[in-house]
This record gives structure tokens, C-alpha cells and sequence, in this order.
């Protein structure tokens, strides 16, 4: 079992929930978030005065899914959230021990 | 719907005899006489529908007042400027009815009313003008509007010198102290610079024209406002350590748009309705497409301005400049030709847009413009009277500004209004301010202005279900 955290450009959610959705990922996480990496921010000005935006508007995705699943969901958000543009955003892959749906005590793959 | 002429014609009968018997109260006898008589009342009544319609759009610009400064200022600030914007009317209705009113209209010396002076209780037989006037109010005698009439239209225009000091002097100033200051604005400072210009006094003696209140309402507003903005100093974190001007966006450009179009709605009661008196009609429509275009010169060219010397049209300094264009235009409306108000309207956008940088190069710290809309555009405006009145729009009244080769005269007059009005207003404000600071504080502590004044203030918020502090935002 392995958690994927993925940080997209807001407006390629629908299009990496659709691609998720396709391969068989049942669900996920969205956090809105801010945050900057080698893209950094930008300058804005308001009544006259430059002022610098440092951090930027992104969405996190937290998904859970069953190992098989992984390299399937690596392509697809990959292929889904790339516009080739500088600030596309990253993935990170993390182990996770167990899991367990709280409605009916299941735990495992099954819990997903 | 059969039923329908029957019901016309039963009212038109039933207001034929009421309105017989409403003459017969009154000597007069032929039926010539009592038309004449009848028609006399209806026009005061006309009037007076005109003047509280206006009166009322004017009260309706205290909405707008505090849509703008809210919008323009952070949410952690809003359920504060909004109470200030709110309360303000409450405490001018007070103020201008208790001593404000005699002050400002009583019959005295030229400096201050002194007759009826408290309590609007002075002896009056408005609607009567002219020479069958009998009362103390004489100054504004001119008005066929019965007294209650006048006090409302004219404390409206109270409340609004009042609540532009709120924008100015926002997101630091404690809420108790600004009910003093404005109470003491209603009170003292409007009506006795009031009583120089539209009180009988020695300014309009000596030839100082303002139609609608470009100084008499906003740069004295303006002027109290900029004696707060010293007295407080700038907000923590406006100005760094390097002299740096650090921009404090405001939280909500929806609330700017509605209010800067209200505001544009009331001021067709502000200049029109100044008017008091719907007369053929034709100078409240003058004043109403002079009003309209100021306000759209002024809204473009602030846009062309800010484009060309910020890169980009910022719609806070659009929005400024419209309310710079009416601002301006509120002296010279009924005085000036439409081409002449266009050109009033474009030289104040232009100014707002300077004076919002300028002000921040100087280090006075105001939120909303409050400063570059009122007192700098106040100032332009009762200065264009000078230089663009018209003796052909209203005949015998200012007579004709410089520009149509009256020479000097007008424009050397309200130049010394100007000066004459900021000087009282400022100074008479300065003192209040920096007493009420010795007194009681007039600011919030820091940790309270960091955490916003609305929980501090008020112990409320605005929007208690949002996420008020973005991650990293250096603004909050």
C-alpha cells in the first residue's frame, strides 16, 4: 500500500481526477495550498506600490492505493498535469503501514 | 375592471372638493384666486417630494461609503468600518438636530449662527420665501421647501462630511474615539465653515461660490480626515524600515465596484436635489449631465493614467477616479457648461491617481483614497469653479470665471475659501485629535491591530466560516 502526494496547478484537477478515476483509483484528498519551488513567485502592483507574491495558489492530492496501482497512477497524473510550463508541480511516493474504513472496521487493500 | 372609470372619476370629484375646501381656508375668494392658491401648494409639495427623494439618495450614500472602505480595506477590518460607516449617520442626526442645524443656518454674525440655535426650535414659516419669509433661518429661505424638509436634505449632507473621515483614518483607529471626533465634526467644524458658505457668512459675502458642497461637505471632511491620518500615523507595516511602501491590498474589489456605483447614484441627489426646487426642471437636468459626466471623465481618465504610469488599469484607482470627478464637479455643477465639466472631470481622475502616489511618498498612510478623492479633488473643484463658470448657465449668479474672460476675481475668491476653510477645518481638527489622543487614546494597541479590530473592536468577525489567514501571506 503506498500514498502518492501530488502538487498541481489548480486548474489540471478535473483532468488528473479523470485520468485517476480511469485506471481504477476510487478516491483522494485535495488540500488548497500555496507554495513555491524553482518557479518562485511573481510581482503584482496595487495603488501604485510593487509588492512580491512569494508563494502561489496550488492544490495538494493525497491518494492511498493498492501497489499495483502505482505505476499506473505515476503515468497518468504525470501525463494529466503537465503543461510543460515551468511551476507543472511534483510527485512524491510514501510507504503506508496499514489502512482501515472506519464504517465497517475492514482494513487493507479492501479498506481503499 | 368595468368599475375602473367610475373609480377615476369618483377621485377626481373627491379632489376637486377637497381641494375647494382646503382654499376656502384661505381669504382667497374668485375661482381664479383659488386655482392660483392650489397651484402654489402643489408646487411646494413638488419641491418637496424633489428635495426628500434627493435627501434620501444622499442618505444612501453612506452604503456606498462603507462598501468602498471595507472593500479596500483587509476582512480582518470589515465588521469595524462597517459599524463606523453605520453609526456615523446615527451620531450626525444627532449632532447636526442638537446644534449643528443653528449653527450652520441660524441668522448671526459671519462667522456662526446665532438664533435658534438649539434644537432646530427657532421661529420659521417655511415654505414662505423671499421677503414673506418670517423666521431665523433667513440663509436658506431661498429653498420654497417646508423647514423639516431643508433639515433633512441638509443633515444628509452632514452625515457624508462625517463618514469620509472613517475611510482615512481606517484599520487603526479605536472605535470610541472616532464616535467623539465625529460627533465634534457635526457639530462644531461642518457647520461653522457651513454657516461662511451657505449660512449668510462672510464667505458667500464676499463672493465664494459652491454649489453642492466641493468644500463645504468633502475637503472639509478631506481636511479632518488628513488631521487624523498625522495624528495616528500609518498602519504597522505600511511603510518598511527603508522607507519602502509596502501596498496593503484590500479584501474585496466586489464591495469597491458596488459602492463606487452607489456613491455614483447618490451624487445624483447630492447635485441635483441641491437644486431644492424642481422649478421647469431644467437646471436639475443641467446638473444631473454635468454630475454624470465629471464622474465618467474622471473614472477614465484615472484608468488612462494608472495604465500609463502603473502599467496596468489597477481598478481601486478607476474607482477613485470617478468619485475624484464627482467630487470635483460637486462646486461648479450648476454653474459650468457640459464641455466644461468633461474637462473638470479629466483633470480630477488625473489628480486622484497622483496624490494617492504622492501621499504615500509622504508617508501618510490612508487605505482608501479617502484623501486623494475628497480633500485634493475638493479643492480642484471649488478652484474650476473659478476658472470655468459660465455667467449664461444660471445668469446672475457667480458670473463668469476666468476662462470665459471674467478674469481673476471668481477664482481669486474661492481660492481664499479654500485656504480660509482648510485652515479652520484643520487646525480646529488637529487640536481635537491630538487632545483626544492626550485624553484617551485615539489608536489600538498593535497586538489588537494585527489581529484586526473587528474581534478586537467588536468581538465580531465578517466572515467567520473562512480561512482568514492564506499561508504565507505577509498581509495578514
Amino acid at each position: 500500500m503506498k500514498k502518492i502526494e501530488v502538487i498541481i496547478k489548480p486548474f489540471k484537477l478535473e483532468d488528473v481526477k479523470d485520468a485517476l478515476s480511469k485506471i481504477g483509483v476510487p478516491g483522494m484528498t485535495v488540500y488548497e495550498v500555496k507554495g513555491f519551488g524553482r518557479q518562485k513567485g511573481h510581482t503584482e502592483i496595487y495603488r501604485g506600490s510593487e509588492y512580491t507574491v512569494d508563494f502561489l495558489p496550488k492544490l495538494k492530492l493525497e491518494v492511498v492505493l493498492p501497489d499495483h496501482l502505482v505505476e499506473a497512477a505515476i503515468q497518468a497524473i504525470g501525463a494529466a498535469a503537465r503543461t510543460g510550463k515551468i511551476g507543472d508541480g511534483k510527485i512524491f511516493l510514501l510507504p503506508v503501514e496499514q489502512a482501515w474504513r472506519i464504517r465497517t472496521g475492514e482494513c487493507g487493500d479492501q479498506a481503499l | 375592471m368595468n368599475n375602473l372609470p367610475k373609480y377615476i372619476l369618483a377621485i377626481a370629484l373627491g379632489l376637486l372638493v377637497g381641494g375647494a375646501a382646503l382654499a376656502a381656508d384661505t381669504p382667497a375668494s374668485s375661482p381664479m384666486e383659488k386655482a392660483i392658491a392650489h397651484m402654489a401648494t402643489m408646487r411646494v409639495g413638488l419641491d418637496t417630494i424633489w428635495v426628500m427623494v434627493a435627501g434620501i439618495l444622499v442618505f444612501f450614500m453612506n452604503t456606498g461609503f462603507g462598501c468602498v472602505e471595507s472593500g479596500l480595506c483587509r476582512q480582518k477590518n470589515t465588521v469595524n468600518i462597517l459599524a463606523k460607516n453605520f453609526i456615523v449617520f446615527a451620531i450626525a442626526s444627532l449632532s447636526f438636530y442638537v446644534i449643528g442645524w443653528g449653527l450652520m443656518f441660524g441668522n448671526g454674525n459671519a462667522l456662526f449662527g446665532t438664533s435658534g440655535l438649539f434644537c432646530v426650535s427657532g421661529a420659521d414659516n417655511s415654505p414662505s420665501t423671499g421677503d414673506a419669509y418670517q423666521g431665523v433661518y433667513k440663509a436658506i429661505a431661498w429653498a420654497g421647501v417646508p423647514l423639516w424638509a431643508k433639515f433633512f436634505f441638509q443633515l444628509a449632507f452632514a452625515g457624508t462630511a462625517a463618514t469620509i473621515v472613517s475611510g482615512a483614518v481606517a484599520e487603526r483607529i479605536k472605535f470610541s474615539s472616532f464616535l467623539i471626533f465625529s460627533f465634534i465634526l457635526a457639530a462644531l467644524f461642518y457647520p461653522v465653515t457651513g454657516h461662511w458658505i451657505w449660512g449668510g457668512g462672510w464667505l458667500a459675502a464676499k463672493g465664494f461660490w459652491d454649489f453642492a458642497g466641493s468644500t463645504v461637505v468633502h475637503s472639509v471632511g478631506g481636511w479632518a480626515a488628513l488631521a487624523g491620518v498625522i495624528a495616528l500615523g500609518p498602519r504597522v507595516g505600511k511603510f518598511g524600515k527603508d522607507g519602502k511602501v509596502h501596498p496593503i491590498p484590500g479584501h474585496n474589489m466586489t464591495n469597491v465596484f458596488l459602492g463606487v456605483f452607489i456613491l455614483w447614484v447618490g451624487w445624483f441627489g447630492f447635485n441635483p436635489g441641491s437644486t431644492m426646487a424642481v422649478g421647469n426642471g431644467s437646471l436639475v437636468a443641467h446638473v444631473f449631465v454635468t454630475t454624470n459626466m465629471a464622474a465618467a471623465t474622471g473614472a477614465l481618465s484615472a484608468m488612462m493614467i494608472a495604465w500609463w504610469l502603473l502599467g496596468k488599469p489597477d481598478f481601486s484607482m478607476i474607482a477613485n477616479g470617478c468619485l475624484a470627478g464627482l467630487v470635483a464637479i460637486t462646486a461648479p455643477c450648476a454653474f459650468v457648461s457640459v464641455a466644461a465639466s468633461l474637462v473638470i472631470g479629466l483633470v480630477a481622475g488625473a489628480l486622484v491617481v497622483l496624490a494617492v502616489i504622492g501621499f504615500d511618498k509622504a508617508k501618510l498612510d490612508d487605505p482608501v483614497g479617502a484623501l486623494s478623492v475628497h480633500l485634493v479633488n475638493g479643492i480642484w473643484g471649488t478652484l474650476a469653479l473659478g476658472l470655468f463658470a459660465k455667467d449664461s448657465v444660471q445668469p446672475g449668479t457667480t458670473g463668469n470665471g476666468l476662462f470665459n474672460g471674467g478674469g481673476m476675481t471668481l477664482l481669486l475668491h474661492q481660492f481664499i475659501g479654500v485656504v480660509a476653510v482648510g485652515a479652520f477645518t484643520f487646525i480646529g481638527a488637529s487640536v481635537v485629535w491630538f487632545a483626544l489622543k492626550k485624553l484617551m487614546g485615539i489608536r489600538v494597541t498593535p497586538e489588537e491591530e494585527t489581529e484586526g479590530l473587528d474581534v478586537g473592536e467588536h468581538g465580531n468577525e465578517a466572515y467567520p466560516d473562512f480561512l482568514t489567514r492564506a499561508p504565507g501571506s505577509r498581509h495578514s
